[in-house]
């Protein structure tokens, strides 16, 4: 009996996992190859190098044209900066802040409590600096796009010379995982675009991957307390499963 | 057959001690998981990291001149702070503090004398005294005055006249440098 | 406090049960009889003897939905119903909010578990003829909570404010323009505006944060239905006497705290592990009413209704396609309402239905078919899948159940529950 329930739970699972992968059933787009994340499985964690190197790129690249509004200076403690280095970052940056008691707006240094200000004031400024394309807030972006952070790094490292015959259109990239293979973004890495405070050689796909490391964790920054938790709690219930049902044969044995 | 309308009361003496150790272990875990499981909504309540995030002021006080008062948030409260002259370093220190209805000396109440930080809420029902701006009526004691019920504190902060039972409130601070303070 | 008038209650007597209870709890229990009513109802409950594990779902519906309703309360702490904010305050929730990621991902996660649990309770119903006999009021109330159910639940995926929530908004309560000559006022109405917007967001957080506590007043219903004649049984034959019952504590309280334990397995290692398997990535993109996204859609629990609205490609008879699918998809739901009397067999449960036991296990897959549908592009291959699969639903209430009632032979049914149960030899 409870194996034709975990089975019947199991295949509604499996189903309904795959209804939700429905866009890629339509895509021209190649799925994004599978890559090594050390956030994945079970017991995975966000590397700390790769974070901080993967901020560095975030701000010495990604930063001029992208946002990343839920993120705040002092989030960036979890990536392994020190409360001294955290208030440094946020004092390099200029904030909007306002009205003063003359009724303007006014720049002052960052704080740690500030979020992380984005290259445009709004949209539309955005949209003029950017040949009318709205380059979108990185924040969620690994939440955001089927195929997660397989996906992002595949954008990031997919830009091509267009095959011989693909018309182009005016002011587009050619990129092999975006659907319709024409994206607005130039493409944004080249090797040793970023010199590295560990030493490490800035190769396109290590930028890629280590910012995408980085994008993960900004989507998701409380992965690592949730596995914790996870396994603890899923743990306990496993114990608990084993004692309730020891119970319960227990007590129907009287009528058995 | 007769043993289906048994009551669970007589059941649980046969089978004795497995049985209680059964049921205790899975009361126990019933129990620990149902507490441990309540805590995060508890929690959730408790301030978010963000507004912890803003616990905290930081006040760079080089800008505020000799006999100068600066007015800064904290926590969403008004904190006063005050560049004492001698003059009013002086009278708060000449107090004879069993006079007080809230006895405390002044050189208990600042870190420096010439820097008086304090929260600028009355102690009677909560309204901003005036005196921390210009022109202000500061009250008969120089220091500042409520004007919602007529409370009236001294330079160092302490209510002399008035409803209100305590002194204005000294917030947790300290002196990050020789001239910048961190409040809370 | 005056003394008892003659022959009232004395305070020594054991109560009705024979158990010893304090005298504080006696002097409630008789101005409020909430113990004695606890008892009857929960702790020496005749429950048939043999009752299986589908007979579980009903108190984990139950627990789910006390789950979604505290969870829900503790979120509407920190959540602002504006278009301009909500996003950003269930970011917030996810990121500063203390535990706030996980009531957010219990709470999403509990909602498909929830429609989980109660499809499974709902099938085990059909199978089991639950539905038949005195217990049709129990059946409707249970159909009605479903209803409840898929509106507490499309709204509820309104509120964060995302690209999905915002244009499910639009094509659902587009679909009532399908609704002749004041199809467009409706819509309208509906909205408060002339597209989904911050109105509509706001009626919506209101009425999600209402009707759950409607839920809670039907199950009561529910339950108080249930126990005018007490539970159905795999068996399907109602119980003769005490010796076909055993009272619900122990017996059946343990093994629902069991079965508890197992969906809280489940439950968690969605929640831990998996907690954005089943829902849209494109609800992570802030509402864009400029930008519709590629492939609209809803939750999975609601693509099969979704299937059947988009399988009328056609006009018929001058009725447009858009509503005759409009009238389908909510027909699939309202046409449970009718199961007691479409069903003709005087035999409750499959066992002992040999023709009906096979049919009724293909309506899941129908259905799990009309889902699959539901979350392709309507195209091609898919599109004939789906009028297939909604014109085999249909067939299956409307003919099957009342055309097998009658020409099948049911196999015999035991003696008594008890007799059953001793001849299997459990």
């Amino acid at each position: 009996m409870a194996k034709a329930l975990a089975l019947a739970l199991a295949a509604g699972l499996a189903f309904s996992g795959g209804f939700t992968g429905i866009a890629r059933a339509q895509e021209e787009a190649p799925s994004p190859p599978s890559q090594q994340w050390s956030f994945n499985g079970v017991f995975g964690t966000y590397d700390r190098a790769a974070l901080q190197r993967g901020f560095q790129v975030y701000k010495e690249v990604c930063a001029s044209c992208h946002p990343v509004k839920h993120l705040a200076f002092r989030d960036l403690a979890e990536i392994g900066y020190s409360e001294d280095q955290v208030k440094g970052i946020a004092a390099q940056v200029q904030v909007t802040d306002g009205p003063n008691d003359s009724g303007e707006m006014f720049q002052r240094p960052g704080r740690p409590s500030d979020p992380i200000p984005g290259p445009f004031p709004n949209d539309q400024a955005a949209r003029a600096a950017n040949n009318g394309a709205l380059p979108p807030d990185l924040s969620l972006i690994t939440k955001a796009r089927e195929g997660g952070p397989d996906y992002v790094y595949a954008i990031a490292t997919g830009f091509r010379d267009a095959p011989a015959g693909f018309k182009m259109n005016e002011g587009m990239y050619f990129n092999e995982y975006f659907n319709g293979h024409q994206i607005k973004m130039p493409p944004p890495l080249s090797p040793d675009q970023v010199k590295y405070a560990d030493g490490t050689p800035a190769t396109v796909p290590q930028m890629a991957h280590d910012v995408v490391t980085f994008l993960s964790w900004a989507a998701e920054p409380t992965l690592e307390e949730r596995h914790r938790i996870g396994f603890k709690v899923i743990f306990f219930l496993i114990v608990a499963t084993g004692v309730f049902y020891a119970a319960k044969r227990k007590i129907w044995s009287r009528i058995h | 057959m007769t043993d289906l309308a048994q009551s669970p009361v007589d059941a649980e003496h046969e089978d004795g001690s497995r049985r209680d150790f059964l049921m205790l272990t899975a009361g126990a875990l019933g129990g620990i998981g149902a507490a441990i499981a309540i805590w995060p909504f508890i929690d959730s309540l408790n301030p978010a990291r963000d507004t912890l995030a803003l616990s905290s002021t930081e006040v760079d006080l080089t800008p505020i001149q000799v006999g100068q008062r600066l007015t800064v948030a904290w926590r969403g409260r008004p904190v006063f702070i005050d560049h004492r002259p001698p003059e009013e370093i002086k009278a708060a220190e000449d107090v004879d503090i069993s006079t007080l209805r809230d006895p405390q000396k002044d050189s208990d109440r600042v870190k420096k004398p010439e820097w008086l930080v304090i929260v600028g809420v009355c102690t009677h029902l909560g309204c901003i005294p005036l005196g921390n701006k210009p022109g202000d009526d500061r009250g008969p004691y120089q220091g500042w005055f409520c004007p919602c019920h007529g409370s009236v504190y001294d330079t160092s902060g302490r209510i002399r006249q008035g409803p209100a039972p305590l002194n204005l409130a000294v917030p947790p601070y300290e002196f990050t440098s020789n001239t910048a303070i961190k409040i809370g | 406090m005056a003394a008892p008038p003659q022959g009232a209650h004395s305070s020594a007597q054991p109560s009705a049960t024979g158990r010893n209870y304090g005298p504080l709890v006696r002097w409630i229990d008789y101005r409020l009889p909430f113990v004695a009513s606890l008892e009857h109802h929960v702790t020496d409950y005749p429950t048939p003897i043999n009752l299986n594990y589908w007979w579980n779902f009903g108190s984990l519906a139950g627990i789910t939905l006390v789950i979604m309703i505290v969870t829900g309360i503790v979120l509407a702490m920190h959540y602002t119903p504006h278009a301009d904010l909500a996003f950003d305050s269930v970011e917030r929730i996810m990121r500063d909010v203390n535990y706030g990621w996980l009531l957010r991902y219990i709470h999403m996660n509990g909602g498909s578990m929830f429609f989980l649990i109660v499809y499974i309770h709902l099938f085990r119903g059909l199978y089991y003829g639950s539905y038949k006999y005195p217990r049709e009021l129990l059946w409707i109330l249970g159909v009605i909570i479903l209803l409840l159910m898929i509106a507490t639940a499309f709204m509820g995926y309104v509120l964060p404010w995302g690209q999905m929530s915002y244009w499910a908004a639009t094509v659902i309560t587009n679909l009532f323009s399908a609704v002749p000559v004041f199809g467009q006022d409706i819509v309208t109405l509906l909205w408060g505006g002339f597209t989904v917007g911050n109105p509509t967001l706001n009626r919506f957080y209101s009425l999600h944060y209402l009707l759950p506590f409607v839920i809670v007043a039907v199950v009561g219903l529910h339950l108080l239905a249930l126990h005018q004649h007490g539970s159905n049984n795999p068996l399907g034959i109602d119980k003769r006497g005490p010796q076909d019952t055993i009272p619900f504590h122990p017996y059946y309280t343990i093994k629902d705290m069991f079965g508890l334990c197992v969906f809280l397995l489940v439950f968690a290692i969605l929640v831990f592990y998996l907690p954005n398997m089943l829902s849209s990535a494109d609800n992570y993109i802030p509402a864009n009413p400029m930008v519709t996204p590629n492939h609209i859609v809803p939750e999975w629990y609601l693509l099969p209704y979704y299937a059947i609205l988009r399988s009328i490609t056609f006009d018929f008879l001058g009725i447009p396609g858009k509503l005759i699918g409009v009238v389908l998809s909510l027909g699939s739901i309202m046409l449970l309402f009718l199961v007691p009397w479409l069903d003709t067999s005087p035999v409750r449960s499959a066992r002992f239905r040999p023709i009906y036991r096979w049919v009724a296990m293909l309506l899941p897959i129908d259905v799990i078919a009309l889902g699959y549908v539901g979350s392709q592009p309507p195209a091609g291959f898919v599109v004939t899948l789906g009028q297939i699969a909604t014109a085999y639903y249909y067939i299956h209430f409307l003919i099957l159940l009342p055309l097998i009632g009658k020409i099948e032979t049911p196999r015999p049914l035991p003696i008594s529950i008890s007799a059953a149960v001793l001849t299997e030899g459990h």
